[in-house]
């Protein structure tokens, strides 16, 4: 019995209400005709007695309280699937719309999807990868995990992610169950053609399911845009046993979209007037990364987001960060400087590297070369504090060794190139002869038997053997190095 | 036939009923034909509210509300041990056997495994008159853990039949009493307690002994006593999830129960594959025989986020009640507390600071409460001690939950990102923390450690504090310009910030560091700063002793000096007496 609703009581924003409907289901989704032949979806919100909510994906323009027609479908939202969705572009609410049809599905779910079973999980080891140095030394991504950019407007976040997602398949995966799934959330037009012509262009387009959710389409549909990608992605990893990498941008948009949606809704807002369950309503989505036993495929998220005004205390890295398996935080005055990818060392973190890195993994002095790269960082920091204040000439010599050792790894370990792949063996020993410019004592997170292998004495020697290619940074800046470089 | 109590609004986990007067407060409900499980949460004259510990996606107005006319209660009894629950008390491999790898919605499992047989021994016999608290059977729980049953409370009596030793499943009835009205009541291996009301106790005794934990900051500096209330703020990254785990594995409770309250799945998943791995040097058996974890992840419901802390609380209780030390890591209360706000929110209740409900600080001091050394009503010493983590909402310490949290623990270990950003852990920041035990714990120290541990902890604060206002001047006009007397203090210090505080969870030797060797060390460092100070007195300059390596031998102390042989650091003090004296021969 299929039951049809005329008209409305009350619009508001993108929120419809119908009184006296019978059987309504809570997030059910409805279809609503309108008197020009046109059909919009919607979702049902709140219930009470007979009076319901219903949420429009397409916004409630030109609709009046008289020229709807509203039927309850009687299922939550779903998305269809079967393999054909590789390839394929959709809208955000699920549709195709790249003209190529129907997808026939084998099976549906739930957009929503349920929460793993912790002890189902497999706890995630292996490492992906990516040949950046400053992510596979440092804040190793660990497949099965969640690590998100957190950016700012006019970084160079896209370029991260494509040549991540480029250099990320070649490892572990092959060209059979590797996939990409792309979800789009309020960016630009060119963005989204961007990582579709960088997708073509490494020849995966074939690999890729595209939801995208275009700055100018309905805020609604946003909140719709990373539960399909992500219920696409379970789809492939679970059920097709695929390696599948999530690449979700920009989780800015996608708060500010439930923003919206919430205070039209009339609730209490929390903090920036976000409302109190973005933690929640954000955990629902990162927590759907990961490995379960039994199964071979795994879901690996990268989502991406700019934080307002490069405020990393805003609520929505704030939050994120709290849920993510770490970060990798882009840094303004490194993009600057004309370094590629800008990444901030001292706060990108990855809380899974340490399990999947060090013997067995990638190399056994892995664990205290990054942690000594980071305690040395971070004391280059305080010299330059020290620097602005009294001039660099007047520093203690210690502290004029941290300063070049801070620009050469500035400049040789965080700058490489969009198309530079480089080994794990490469980036660690880069580290190594980056820490040689220092003197031995000052390296205190690292044994000695360490120290003997790997700490180079003879400092002519250094940056001879590795591929850094100093073309492609600024060799204007090279006048303060103390060492002589033969480029 | 009565009327039936129907749904009549949907909201998120908010549900509510109208016209009905059959629910009483706080009572456990089944919600709709999944059986959902749910509480009362508010009654007036037109409306039911009802919070629903499960996804309410596909409830219909019109679907069934069932009361059980109890108050949200968890099954204590044997099999709770080696086991992982979600926030309502449900086995998370008996859900896994039913629905899968994903937790399907309505899943009815027991708490406690029905079906398995308990070694019992049964401690009375007929005649005897038993008071509540009283230990009428035991069994092995784990390897372990030895499970006392006890006599529920509000029930005592005289014992008219038993069973004899042997073994039982958790509800065959083994002891039944008769009170003194003439009621009878069955006794099996299980009770009920309602998770929001504190078990009661004899008395609260002063909280005196320290909870060891082999962490040097913690023991030295901030310490925590058996029974006391910690809280472990800090932002994300820097390392509060690591302090836990650490304080875990090796604080010398006998019962840990882990809340991994709205946290990460992988993390729980972490905890469940090291605990098992890591064996217990007191008892050489794996980590989880006496383990509870109560994984609550961030994506499961809401709801049931704000009763896993209860849960874990009162679990805690239970088995303090059997004269154990437990101690509960809450990872984080801030998820809790943004359960309750938005739970509070979708009430329309009128909020407090950052829509934080009012009642925040209330809900904060009756679970902190909850902590305590006491003597139970079984006549033993048992006792629960809380490690709270706060995560603090932009890092930002003067946010409710964390200023809150402040004023109902005594012990604050804040996390400093600065630190965690030097990759220096745990990363407790040793101006900001503070514990106010001391003055209760420092007999303690005193009678097993000597005067001299307290002199030298004393030192070493001071140290860092001298330090902590020269570093003021160094950063405007660099560390070449100071006395040497201020140089040795900078050097000193270091010597302590990365020697002494900073400890390296993967180390063997370093991951766990038990107080004897903490003491010697401080000793070590101290002899070494007396030492340099006379002889800068004497007008040496402080570079020579620099060039001498001294400062960096003893940094790496922690990796070279092993735990079982903690006698060669009396070699360290005659290396140093040498050095010196070759320093003056020059």
């Amino acid at each position: 019995m299929i039951l049809n609703y005329v008209g409305a009581e009350e619009i508001n924003g993108s929120l419809l209400v119908l009184d006296d409907v019978d059987n309504a289901s809570y997030e059910e989704i409805v279809e609503i005709k309108m008197d020009n032949g046109k059909s919009r979806q919607g979702r049902i919100v709140q219930i009470e007695g007979k009076r319901v909510v219903i949420q429009v994906f397409e916004g409630t323009h030109s609709m009046s309280l008289s020229n709807t027609n509203t039927v309850l479908t009687g299922h939550p939202m779903e998305l269809s699937l079967s393999e054909e969705i590789l390839g394929r572009i959709f809208n955000g609410a699920g549709n195709p719309i790249d003209n190529l049809g129907k997808i026939f599905p084998k099976k549906k779910l739930n957009i929503n999807g349920t929460p793993i079973n912790p002890v189902s999980r497999v706890y995630p080891r292996n490492y992906i990868n990516t040949g950046i140095s400053t992510i596979d030394t440092l804040t190793t991504l660990i497949r099965g995990q969640k690590l998100p950019i957190f950016s700012g407007s006019g970084m160079k976040h896209n370029e991260l992610a494509v040549q991540i997602a480029r250099q990320a398949k070649i490892f572990g995966a092959d060209e059979n169950n590797f996939a990409i799934v792309f979800a789009a959330m309020g960016v630009k037009n060119d963005v989204a053609n961007y990582f579709k012509t960088k997708f073509d262009e490494s020849g995966v387009l074939q690999k890729v399911v595209m939801f995208l959710n275009l700055s100018n389409d309905p805020i609604i549909e946003r909140i719709l845009t990373p539960r399909c990608a992500l219920t696409a992605a379970e789809y492939l990893a679970f059920e097709k046993d695929m390696h599948v990498l999530v690449i979700m941008t920009d989780m800015t948009s996608y708060a500010e979209a439930l923003r919206e949606f919430s205070s039209s809704k009339g609730e209490i807002p929390g903090r920036k007037g976000y409302p109190g369950y973005l933690y929640s309503d954000l955990a629902s989505l990162y927590e759907r990364a990961g490995m379960i036993k039994g199964k071979s495929g795994s879901v690996t998220q990268i989502p991406i987001l700019t934080m307002p005004n490069d405020d990393i205390t805003h609520p929505v890295p704030d939050l994120t960060g709290y849920i993510t398996e770490g970060q990798v935080v882009l840094d303004r005055s490194l993009e600057k400087t004309g370094y590629y990818p800008p990444i901030s060392v001292l706060p990108s973190l990855s809380r899974l590297m340490k399990d999947g890195i060090g013997k067995g993994y990638t190399r056994e002095d892995h664990s205290p070369l990054a942690n000594q790269l980071f305690a040395s960082y971070a004391k280059v920091m305080d010299a330059r504090a020290l620097a602005s204040v009294i001039g660099e000439e007047d520093l203690s010599d210690i502290d004029k060794q941290y300063i070049s050792f801070g620009k050469m790894f500035e400049k040789k370990f965080v700058n490489q190139g969009f198309n530079e792949d480089r080994s794990i063996n490469e980036s660690l020993d880069l580290g190594w002869e980056l820490l040689s410019l220092l003197p031995r004592q000052e390296l205190d997170r690292v044994d000695d038997a360490l120290l003997d292998l790997h700490y180079i004495k003879d400092k002519d020697s250094l940056f001879k053997s590795s591929k850094v290619d100093l073309l492609e940074s600024n060799d204007e800046n090279d006048d303060s190095d103390d060492i002589k470089d033969e480029e | 036939m009565k009327e039936e109590n129907i749904v009549y609004g949907i909201n998120g986990p908010v549900i509510t009923i109208k016209n009905t007067k059959t629910f009483s407060m706080m009572e456990m409900v089944y919600v709709g034909k999944d059986k959902l499980v749910g509480e009362v949460i508010g009654i007036n004259e037109k409306f039911t509210t009802i919070q629903v510990y499960e996804e309410t996606t596909g409830l219909k107005p019109g679907e069934q509300v069932l009361g059980t006319g109890t108050p949200m209660s968890l099954d204590l009894g044997p099999g709770i041990l080696n086991n992982m629950f979600d926030g309502i008390e449900r086995p998370l491999k008996a859900i896994e056997k039913k629905s899968g790898a994903f937790i399907e919605r309505g899943c009815s499992v027991s708490s406690l495994d029905k079906d398995k047989l308990w070694d019992v021994t049964i401690n009375v016999n007929v005649g005897d008159y038993l008071n509540p608290g009283f230990i009428y059977a035991t069994c092995p729980e784990t390897s372990v853990i030895v499970h006392k049953c006890m006599v529920p409370f509000g029930i005592s009596g005289e014992v008219v039949s038993k069973m004899d030793n042997g073994n039982y499943k958790v509800d065959d009835v083994i002891v039944s009493i008769k009170d003194k009205k003439g009621n009878l009541h069955n006794l099996t291996l299980f009770q009920k307690w309602p998770i929001k009301t504190p078990r009661p106790i004899k008395n609260r005794l002063p909280l005196n002994i320290p909870l060891i934990t082999g962490q040097r900051i913690i023991d030295t500096l901030f310490p925590i006593a058996k029974g006391g209330a910690a809280a472990i703020p800090g932002g994300f990254g820097t390392g509060k999830t690591m302090t836990q785990h650490q304080l875990a594995k090796w604080c010398d409770a006998d019962i840990i129960v882990y809340v991994g309250c709205g946290e990460r799945g992988n993390e729980m998943s972490q905890v469940l594959g090291e605990f098992s791995e890591l064996i217990d040097p007191k008892s050489g058996k794996s980590m989880t025989e006496r383990t509870v974890l109560i994984a609550n992840t961030s994506n499961m419901p809401v709801a049931a986020r704000e009763a896993s802390i209860y849960t874990g609380i009162t679990i805690a209780e239970y088995y303090r009640d059997m004269g154990y030390h437990v101690a509960i890591m809450a990872d984080s209360t801030s998820r809790w507390a943004e359960a309750l706000r938005e739970i509070s929110g979708r009430l329309e209740e009128m909020p407090a600071e950052e829509g934080f409900p009012a009642y925040l600080p209330s809900r904060l001091s009756e679970f902190y409460e909850r902590a305590g050394r006491v003597d139970t009503i079984s006549g033993k010493e048992g006792s629960v001690t809380i490690i709270g983590a706060v995560s603090p909402q932009g890092s930002d310490f003067s946010e409710p939950v964390t200023q809150n949290t402040k004023r109902f623990t005594r012990c604050f270990w804040a996390l400093d990102k600065a630190l965690a950003y030097a990759r220096h852990y745990p990363a407790i920041n040793w101006t900001s923390s503070y514990s106010e035990y001391f003055v209760d714990l420092d007999p303690w120290y005193y009678k097993n450690y000597g005067e001299s541990f307290i002199k030298y902890r004393k030192k070493i604060s001071s140290i860092l504090h001298e330090e902590e206002k020269l570093m003021e001047i160094v950063k405007l006009i660099g560390a070449d310009v100071l006395p040497d007397d201020q140089k040795l203090i900078i050097e000193t210090a270091r010597v302590i910030r990365v020697g002494f505080l900073q400890q390296n969870a993967f180390h063997k030797d370093d991951t766990f560091v038990p107080l004897s060797k903490q003491k010697k060390m401080m000793k070590v460092i101290l002899y070494l700063h007396k030492k340099v100070k006379h002889l800068i007195k004497a007008s040496v300059p402080i570079s020579r002793v620099i060039e001498m390596g001294l400062f960096e031998k003893l940094i790496k102390i922690k990796y070279d000096v092993p735990n079982d042989n903690i006698d060669i650091l009396d070699e360290y003090i005659n290396d140093i007496d040498r050095s010196i004296n070759d320093i003056l021969k020059k």
